[in-house]
């Protein structure tokens, strides 16, 4: 089908997308538009004004400061992808991008986009959510910074108000230092290579000269409507040798997970599939921060 | 509603300049305005790939992108493969050749998708071909002959010079 019909707006500066946000009625944000379009063309969304934010300054682009790096919103899933900056230093971000819709998608589609839309099969926010980024918001009344755990507030809903926009979002990487080296994790189910994931899991793990656990963060998603992190999983590999850990002993947690349905996989085969998929990502995790794996 | 805006693009090498509804996506633009009819739509939400162009060096589907939002941009189609005798493309040849395309529906998005991969990547793989076309879908082929003939043009271009 066709869009339905609307003004549209192409801000060139910050300012000038806050004032529209803050004067402008059932406005939408088109960034990549790999969501929104497909939505406006199935007519599921019947915003009354389009603003076009791919022409704003200085939303674009990787940076790093300090010790972060600051991913701006509509920086193209492809750019992030090829980053150099990424690969070095965010890794996991790269190997999500790949299973990630495709060459076409990834083109246009930009890391913002997918954080603002929280699909809850998406890469992006459970990246965010792994790393506890934070997430630069700017509005007519100014900018504030949400922490990722208070970022997605149900299903499909971000915790950006209707007249506010996402500017960046500023990771914090693990480095390998005197404390230990770093390994990261990922795994993915999907019925077919960039499908939305079924289920997926991310997983981070600090590993100590001594060979000990001294920092992990694990994220699913695709299993709840927003990324689920698993604090109990994390808190109980904390202190214990690297080489013995089973993540399968310590998934009491999963079994309290307000698990999906839909009509291809039921919650009992989704929650398995959970299981599954953060011992492969712990696994491969653990096998980086030991050198037993690239 | 908003009156069509003017747009301005290099559609092909050709400069182009017409008016467009803002709700108007670049397929359409192309096949009803510019009268570009070689890209096809299929499914118009994303999923098909039918409807590949390049636009300023990428690979993107137009059903997903506001005609308006090309402005300023170079848009390249499948019409513009073809040299300006109407000679085909060795990728195009290539299609010919291994049988890739039955019905054609698929092909002129497999064709945009693929010379965006073969100018960024000199040597692909199978499995670099087969990743690139996993957005596009052919209903006759079953890809095989699609993923020979672009790695026989793959093969040819390195022998060209640039
Ligand atoms: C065939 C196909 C396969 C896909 N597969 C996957 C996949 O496997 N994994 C995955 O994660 N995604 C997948 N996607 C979705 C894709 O990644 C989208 O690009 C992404 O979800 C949205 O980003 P976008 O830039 O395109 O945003 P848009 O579609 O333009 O916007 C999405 C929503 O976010 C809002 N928004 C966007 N940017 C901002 C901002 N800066 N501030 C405020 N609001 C904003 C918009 O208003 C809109 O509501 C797929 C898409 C397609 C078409
Ligand atoms: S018509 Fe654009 S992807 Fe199917
Ligand atoms: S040749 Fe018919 S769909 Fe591909």
């Amino acid at each position: 089908m066709k869009a339905p019909p609307f003004t549209y707006h192409r801000p060139t500066t910050g300012e000038e997308l806050a004032a529209l946000l803050g004067s402008l009625e059932n406005a939408k944000v088109l960034a990549g538009g790999q969501s929104l379009m497909p939505m406006l063309n199935l007519r599921l969304a019947f915003p009354d004004h389009l603003i076009d934010i791919n022409r704003v300054e200085g939303l674009a682009g990787i940076k790093v400061e300090g010790e972060d790096v600051v991913v701006g919103a509509m920086t193209r899933q492809a750019d992030v992808l090829a980053s150099s900056v990424v690969a070095e230093r965010l890794p996991v971000l790269a190997e999500a991008l790949r299973h990630v819709g495709h060459i076409q998608t990834r083109s246009r589609g930009t890391y913002g986009g997918s954080c603002c839309h929280l699909d809850p099969s998406s890469e992006q926010p459970a990246m965010a959510a792994l790393y506890d980024a934070r997430f630069h918001v700017v509005g007519a009344a100014g900018r504030r910074t949400v922490e990722a755990a208070d970022w997605s507030v149900g299903m499909l809903q971000s915790a950006l108000a209707d007249d506010e926009y996402l500017e960046a979002i500023r990771f914090t990487p693990w480095r390998d230092g005197a404390d230990g080296r770093c390994g990261y994790g990922f795994a993915e189910y999907a019925r077919r290579h960039g499908d939305y994931a079924i289920v997926g899991c991310a997983a981070l793990v600090r590993v100590d000269q001594a060979g000990a656990i001294g920092r992990a963060a694990v994220v699913l998603f695709g299993v709840e409507p927003s990324p689920t992190r698993l604090p109990a999983l994390e808190a109980a590999s904390l202190g214990q040798a690297a080489a013995g850990f089973n993540p399968a002993s310590h998934l009491g947690e999963v079994d309290a997970l307000d698990v999906m349905e839909d009509i291809h996989v039921n919650a009992v085969y989704r929650r398995r599939l959970a299981r599954v998929m953060i011992g492969r990502a712990f696994a491969d995790a653990l096998a980086r921060a030991t050198g037993a794996k690239a | 509603m908003q009156q069509p805006l003017v747009i301005t693009a290099t559609i092909n090498g050709r400069p182009v300049e017409r008016a467009a509804d803002p709700r108007m996506h670049l397929a359409d633009f192309l096949r009803h305005e510019v009268g570009l009819t070689g890209t096809h739509v299929g499914c118009e939400h994303g999923v098909c790939g039918s409807c590949t162009v390049i636009v300023d060096g990428r690979p993107v589907r137009s059903c997903l992108m506001l005609a308006v939002q090309v402005d300023g941009a170079a848009v390249e189609t499948v019409e513009g493969l073809t040299g300006a005798s109407g000679s085909l493309s060795r990728l195009q040849r290539a299609f010919s050749e291994h049988h890739a395309l039955q019905c054609g529906f698929c092909t002129p998005g497999m064709l945009m998708t693929l010379e965006a991969l073969l100018r960024t990547v000199l040597n692909p793989t199978e499995t670099d071909v087969r990743d690139a076309i996993s957005g596009n879908i052919c209903r006759c082929t079953g890809y095989q002959g699609i993923v020979e003939a672009a790695l026989t043009a793959a093969k040819d271009r390195q022998g060209e010079p640039a």
